[in-house]
């Protein structure tokens, strides 16, 4: 029997029950659906992570302060003076992979402006650090080198606390006053929304890191120094480059370990990236179990059909089908069945997909990847609850298929 | 296959069917149940015969034997010197295809599919092309008088109809012998007259056929009766004055002249 003709009548067997094989259809079109908006959900979810890491910059190292060391006990990283600002300004200077740098120390407080105050924390900064960053300012302007060296008390505002503090006025030139020093607002900065880690990172303001030390910090030593590499190729020799200056900065002997720290954004990206992998197969493997269950459903569905049409298959054979003709016929049937569901399937994921991304605005990514995957899917499902079915129909005996009420 | 080319097997010229010492046992579970004690046939081309007997005498099985449909247990079957007794399943559909003609009680179409396309059906499990295909088909459809409902549907179709359809589905691939299983056990008097005349017209083209009945009325048509009895053959006889159909036919009166005398 010719592959054409197989086709046609394996159609034509369908269509004789369009309800039952819309039904059968509706398992595989749900379980294909459900993947793909599944896997796009998950992929939007990686893109997103992907994208919210790549804005702290991902050519950005971090340069820490070793431990201090009290007879032989080791405290907390960055508890000892072994990153100075003339360390930070060497590194700028000396590393020819470094493009810029922002020292840093960090202080906490209540901010009041007017009536309304607001806690949050005050990152002490260099003047390159939205450079590093890549966050420019909204309006108004960001303190210069100069204010970092006479330590002036100027301030950006992060978008929520500007929302917090100046709900109808423009911050602008105004004073807040942090921990009762008066700062003067030059500027506010554009919204960058959650980190991966799901904090607001709005929630800030940035002033010179020399005023930050004077003014604020119990602390009177740099926290850290922000780095930024040329380009993301260069962060590795950038890492080389500072552990070197810094070794023969501090006078560390070949066999002293390091006294500081340098880390950078690739291990955070990395650990999130696999988080959101693992959403995406755990989401992907929740769907193909309705997929499975949709090719069950084609499994009854041709048992039923090869006892109801046993007559026809007996018919069949004694006007010379061989068992294979059958077997042919009736895999053709399910396989027909299931791609029809596969393709409806994929529509309608695609679809889903996009009104997801509309309503409940969660990015959702559609890939080639995920479409041949659910196609291939269907077809592996077709033949194999195909298969069973059909092989039962092919082995009946013609006499008694033909007797068969 | 064309009559051309099947060879005669030797010192039997024209024999067509050879079935020597047949015997055929169901296992049905611990009981053996012998359907056929040994029978042996020879068929000749061209010939009309009636195979007859009660149920339970072992016609059935004796036919499902004939038609391919099932091995014998015993003894040897050849058909156009081909011993069936040794073929695969696969070989034996293909017999089915080409040298037999199935046409049963039941008629045994295939609902929702059109006469044409029933009788195309067979073509598909041979290598006809399409075109040859369709043409073949409206051939068979015209030697049984349908040649102008090859479109309608058989619950379209009344039941004499719908037999002359599965006679032209049993024709389409040129077979050597029609094996018709009680073709007029579901049809009135007179349609299953008209359905023997089918039959005895396909014969004198020089098709063989071969009935199973057990009604002496419609054996009463064919040329040879075979009777069978207790799994043997009771008596095997050539039938010196067959009925002609179509001069039954002239003579019986129709439904509505019935109904007129009635009345």
């Amino acid at each position: 029997m010719k592959t054409l003709n197989i086709l046609l009548s394996a159609f034509r067997a369908l269509q004789r029950n369009k309800m039952r094989s819309f039904l059968t259809m509706l398992g595989i079109i749900i379980g294909v659906a459900a993947v793909i908006a599944m896997l796009a959900i998950g992929q939007g979810a990686e893109y997103s992570v992907k994208q919210q890491i790549a804005s702290l910059g991902t050519n950005v190292l971090m340069v820490f302060p070793g431990a201090q060391q009290q007879a032989g006990v080791r405290v907390a990283a960055g508890s000892a003076v072994t990153l100075t600002e003339d360390d930070a300004q060497a590194i700028a200077t000396e590393c020819p992979a470094v493009q810029f740098i922002s020292p840093g120390s960090f202080a906490g407080g209540q901010v009041i402006a007017g009536n309304l105050n607001w806690n949050t924390h005050i990152q002490g900064v260099g003047a390159d650090y939205l450079e590093i960053r890549d966050w420019p300012v909204e309006y108004g302007d960001f303190f210069t080198e100069q204010d970092v060296k006479s330590a002036t008390k100027v301030c950006i505002l992060g978008k929520t606390v500007a929302n917090n503090l100046f709900p109808e006025s423009d911050p602008v030139d105004q004073t807040v006053r942090i921990r009762n020093v008066p700062f003067k607002v030059l500027g506010v900065l554009t919204s960058k929304g959650q980190n991966a880690m799901g904090q607001d990172q709005d929630d800030v303001i940035l002033a010179p890191y020399t005023t930050v030390i004077r003014r604020l910090a119990h602390w009177q030593n740099l926290a850290y120094v922000l780095v930024s590499a040329v380009s993301l190729q260069d962060i590795a020799n950038a890492q080389q480059q500072i552990t070197d200056l810094l070794r023969m900065r501090h006078k560390i002997q070949p066999y002293e370990p390091d006294d500081f720290t340098i880390r950078n954004q690739t291990d955070i990206a990395s650990a999130a990236t696999a988080t959101t992998q693992i959403l995406t197969i755990l989401l992907a493997s929740i769907a193909s179990v309705s997929l499975l269950v949709g090719g069950i459903g084609i499994m009854n569905i041709m048992l039923v059909s090869v006892t109801e049409r046993t007559r026809e298959i007996g018919i069949r054979m004694s006007i010379g089908a061989r068992a294979r003709d059958i077997l042919t016929q009736f895999l053709i049937e399910a396989l027909v069945l299931s791609l029809l569901g596969g393709t409806t399937g994929i529509i309608f994921g695609v679809v889903g997909s996009s009104a997801i991304s509309n309503f409940a605005k969660w990015p959702t990514i559609i890939t080639a990847f995920s479409i041949i995957l659910s196609f291939g899917f269907s077809i592996a499902i077709g033949i194999f609850f195909g298969f069973y079915p059909a092989r039962k129909a092919a082995m009946l005996n013609p006499i008694d298929a033909l007797r068969y009420e | 296959m064309s009559q051309e080319q099947s060879t005669p097997l030797p010192g039997a010229d024209g024999e067509l069917i050879r079935i020597d010492h047949l015997t055929k046992v169901y296992q049905l579970g611990e009981v053996e149940v012998h359907a056929l004690r040994g029978v042996s046939v020879h068929v000749a081309k061209g010939e009309f015969v009636a195979i007859m007997g009660a149920s339970g005498s072992g016609k059935s099985t004796f036919m499902n034997i004939l038609g391919c449909l099932d091995k014998p247990t015993k003894g040897t079957y050849d058909l156009e010197g081909i011993d069936v007794a040794k073929l695969t399943r696969d070989e034996l559909a293909a017999i089915r295809n080409k040298k037999i003609g199935f046409v049963f009680q039941g008629f045994n179409l295939l609902s929702r599919t059109s006469a044409i396309e029933n009788v195309e059906l067979p073509m598909f499990y041979s290598t006809v092309s399409n075109k040859l295909r369709k043409a073949k088909a409206i051939e068979a459809l015209n030697k049984v008088g349908l040649g102008d409902r090859i479109d309608h549907y058989p619950n379209q179709l009344s039941g004499g109809q719908q037999q002359r359809v599965a006679i032209a589905r049993a024709l389409v691939n040129d077979p050597s012998i029609i094996l018709a299983d009680e073709p007029t056990g579901n049809l009135d008097s007179r349609t299953s007259v008209e359905v023997m005349g089918i039959f005895q017209e396909l014969n004198r083209n020089g098709i063989t056929v071969i009935l199973v009945t057990h009604e002496p009325d419609i054996a009463q048509f064919a040329k040879r009766h075979v009777l069978f009895r207790d799994g043997k053959i009771k008596s095997d006889k050539v039938n010196p004055n067959p009925r002609l159909a179509d001069e039954v036919l002239r003579e019986m009166p129709t439904i509505d002249e019935e109904q007129e005398e009635a009345a």
